[in-house]
């Protein structure tokens, strides 16, 4: 049942706890999944990328070092790879050609065979970056180019089948007004479609676009946003324009073309850790430190989709169940509570946003499930204790728990 | 005529003028209206057609006058249905249905998604994992550095001073111009868990910051209402040095919680209750009250109480993870201006049936 669910969950997001959330978006659930049963702050999750095969696998970077493998299919995590060397939690993760390719913030970029079972501790290639990495992004078009940038340290294109240099390595801007040096501070990169141009976001709240095409390798365009630190960036269907967020949780989409603001979003009060834009509908997925998953809509009307709220229950070993939430009267947005602070976040980008033909087939064949289950515990009622009927009468519980909280719900006004 | 003429014109008393009133429509269906009333009442006062407002007459005396008598007409009807609605009940007797609940600002509100559930195991791992863990395990106790901003005045002095007998272990430092990012370090190098800032301006206090220093949260809160010691009326002597007990009262939402907590990890663990002295966080729609009383149990369900302390109240403006950082540090909490938001943050009086 929860598998089946894993499956049609549109966002997947991590959390400083180590639990990864499964967020329905059609019928506003999330679930929880942990590798161990039980959340642990050593596996906060600091990085997620789809693994190989379309969207059926994730790779959850955590903060111990590991790289686990979750399948969506079989909604469970699957295995699990320890990427040692340097320090600092993962700042990028990406896999291409079966190869897993990781950066942490000291700056150690390293390949990795992604094959468990041999679980080689030696990296098939190495490359120092440079100290203070804040993000390394892989270009969706070239899966062996990855861009690195952080703190004091530039931005750095990388062909991982090339030399040891990076193929592109930026310039900083000329010294200000008063001939002083500018910082570098690059939070977030994206790769531009169709283009070799890339755009970054600073902590010194500016938006630059890079083209490694061009003889300059300072900045092609730079635009500003507010007075705070940019923390996420996302391009935007249409590839024009880029979505923003600071640590004061405001949204700003900038266009590209011109370097100037087009709108803002709001409703977020805390710190933009995760933004992500589906590929052809006008949704934006974003978390943040605020706990809440939010989805907007970034085209006419601006605004959020309609408000929902959804409880995550805590649980037992395997994957667990969902609490369902219930509607509020106010278009617009799509608003999530959930309890963790939300690192990351994946956006499902496929097109079928309903999963209508799996809900009636689930009520149907919990009865008879039910009848078969009881007669396998009646003929084995005598031997160990089993975990089962405990999960069936725990959810009836939190059923009726469901029921009785909806009621304060639906009355107020 | 003569003499509805004479009252209507003359006499400021109101029951002579009701009279008038009564038999203004009566003349006025009788007389036609004549022109000669018309110049004092106007025509359409004497039949009151529908559409006619107390406050188109355009004589100021005569529309205060109607609209007197008007609001004395109301509130005789209110106190007769309420008086009428009394009797029904006392007649119906139990079968008479429940009264009905008045419509408050706390009742409209919306219900707060983020209500912590006691039972909720993600919540309760949060909180054992998170920055106060280590005090609410009990191995740290804490210790608290009392600071301003740069040249207080007497009233924010004195209020630092008064703290710091209400907060044990807490000392106050002069802050000579420093920069709280470089106190920082040194706080956490001389082993201090909390520091306090008072925002002064205009020599008032206006505003605290309080921050858990290892690396833990910095809460901003505005601060208003504050009264000193000399203030507060029939208050009991100075505050002794037995350490107080804590109420907090009404942080009920995950936000709630977490200010809750820094305000209780404020406070050594062992409240000493010889000493009868209790710190109060009364938080109700986002506002939160510090009072500090002295109790006496004079039987047992009866108490005394004289309040002592400072008393202060405080909205919190923004909640940053990490230590103090505005510029580039990260939010946990902002408080944005909503002017229509009915919403508040840090609790939700609506009990959960």
């Amino acid at each position: 049942m929860a598998a089946a669910g894993a499956r049609w969950n549109h966002v997947w997001i991590g959390t400083e706890t180590g639990i990864l959330k499964g967020v329905n978006l059609q019928r506003k659930q999330a679930a929880n999944f942990t590798a161990t049963g039980q959340p642990r702050r050593e596996e906060a999750v600091s990085a997620l990328c789809w693994g190989a095969g379309g969207e059926t696998q994730i790779l959850v970077g955590c903060a111990d070092r590991t790289v686990r493998h979750f399948s969506i299919e079989e909604g469970r995590f699957q295995g699990q790879r320890h990427c040692p060397g340097g320090e600092g939690t993962f700042r990028g993760l990406a896999q291409v050609d079966g190869t897993l390719i990781t950066c942490v913030d000291s700056g150690i970029l390293r390949v990795w065979h992604d094959n468990d079972k041999e679980a080689s501790s030696d990296p098939l290639l190495e490359l120092r970056v440079g100290p203070g990495v804040c993000r390394m992004r892989q270009d969706p078009a070239h899966p062996h180019v990855v861009a690195t940038g952080g703190k004091e340290n530039a931005l750095k294109v990388w062909d991982l089948q090339g030399s040891e240099e990076p193929v592109f390595r930026a310039k900083n801007v000329r010294n200000d007004w008063l001939d002083l040096r500018v910082p570098i501070w690059d939070q977030d990169i994206q790769f531009l479609p169709e283009s070799q141009k890339l755009v970054t976001c600073t902590g010194y709240h500016q938006v630059r676009v890079y083209d490694p095409a061009s003889p300059q390798r300072r900045p092609v365009l730079e635009a500003t946003y507010g007075e705070y630190p940019l923390t996420a960036m996302t391009l935007t269907p249409g590839g024009n324009s880029v979505i923003v967020g600071n640590t004061h949780g405001q949204l700003a989409e900038i266009d590209l073309r011109q370097g100037r603001l087009l709108g803002c979003l709001k409703g977020l009060a805390g710190s933009v850790r995760g933004l992500q834009c589906h590929p052809s509908k006008p949704l934006l997925a974003s978390c943040g430190l605020d706990r809440v998953l939010r989805v907007h809509r970034i085209r006419n009307p601006r605004g959020l989709e309609h408000k929902v709220r959804a409880c995550c229950l805590l649980f037992p070993p395997f994957i667990f169940l969902f609490q369902h939430a219930w509607l509020l009267k106010t278009p617009h947005l799509l608003q999530v509570y959930l309890k963790s602070q939300l690192n990351c976040l994946l956006l499902s980008g496929r097109d079928n946003w309903e999963d209508e033909p799996q809900e009636p087939q689930e009520p149907k064949k919990v009865p008879p499930e039910d009848t078969e289950t009881d007669e396998l515990w009646a003929s084995l009622e005598a031997a160990a204790k089993r975990r089962l009927p405990d999960l069936e009468q725990t959810q009836g519980v939190l059923q009726t728990k469901r029921r009785k909280k909806k009621r304060p719900g639906s009355t107020s006004p | 005529m003569a003499k509805a003429g004479d009252k209507s014109g003359g006499s400021g008393k109101k029951a002579l003028k009701r009279k008038a009133a009564t038999e203004e429509p009566q003349e006025a269906a009788v007389a036609e209206d004549g022109a000669t009333e018309s110049g004092v009442q106007p025509p359409k006062a004497a039949a009151f057609p529908p559409g006619f407002s107390i406050s188109e007459i355009k004589n100021k005396q005569r529309r205060h006058l109607m609209f007197t008598r008007w609001k004395q007409q109301q509130r005789k009807e209110k106190l007769a249905a309420k008086k009428k609605l009394k009797k029904e009940r006392e007649a119906l007797g139990d079968k008479a249905p429940p009264k009905p609940v008045p419509k408050t600002i706390d009742n409209q509100r919306v219900y707060d998604e983020t209500i912590v559930d006691p039972n909720d195991e993600e919540v309760a791992y949060d909180e054992a994992t998170d920055e106060f863990a280590s005090y609410f395990n009990r191995q740290t106790s804490p210790k608290i550095l009392i600071t301003t901003s740069d040249r207080p005045h007497g009233r924010t002095v004195r209020l630092c001073e008064q703290l710091s007998t209400v907060i044990p272990n807490s000392h106050v430092y002069y802050r000579r111009g420093l920069a709280l990012k470089k106190i920082i370090p040194q706080c956490i190098s001389r082993d201090f868990t909390d520091l306090i800032v008072i925002n002064e301006d205009r020599k008032t206090p206006n505003g605290l910051i309080l921050s858990h220093l290892p690396n833990g949260p910095t809460a901003h809160f505005k601060m208003s209402s504050v009264r000193l010691r000399k203030e507060i009326k029939r208050r009991g002597k100075d505050p002794t040095e037995h350490i107080p007990e804590i109420i907090l009262n009404n942080f009920t939402t995950r936000l709630g919680h977490s200010i809750g907590r820094m305000f209780a990890s404020l406070f050594p663990h062992n409240p000493q209750f010889i000493g009868r002295q209790v710190a109060t966080f009364h938080n109700q729609r986002d506002y939160i009250f510090f009072r500090f009383h002295r109790y006496i149990f004079k039987s047992e369900k009866k108490v005394g109480i004289q309040e002592l302390g400072p008393r202060f109240t405080l909205k919190l403006r923004s909640l940053q993870k990490g230590t103090f950082d505005s510029k580039y540090g990260e939010y946990e909490w902002v408080h944005k201006v909503c002017a229509y938001s009915l919403k508040s943050h840090l609790d939700d009086c609506k009990s959960m049936e």
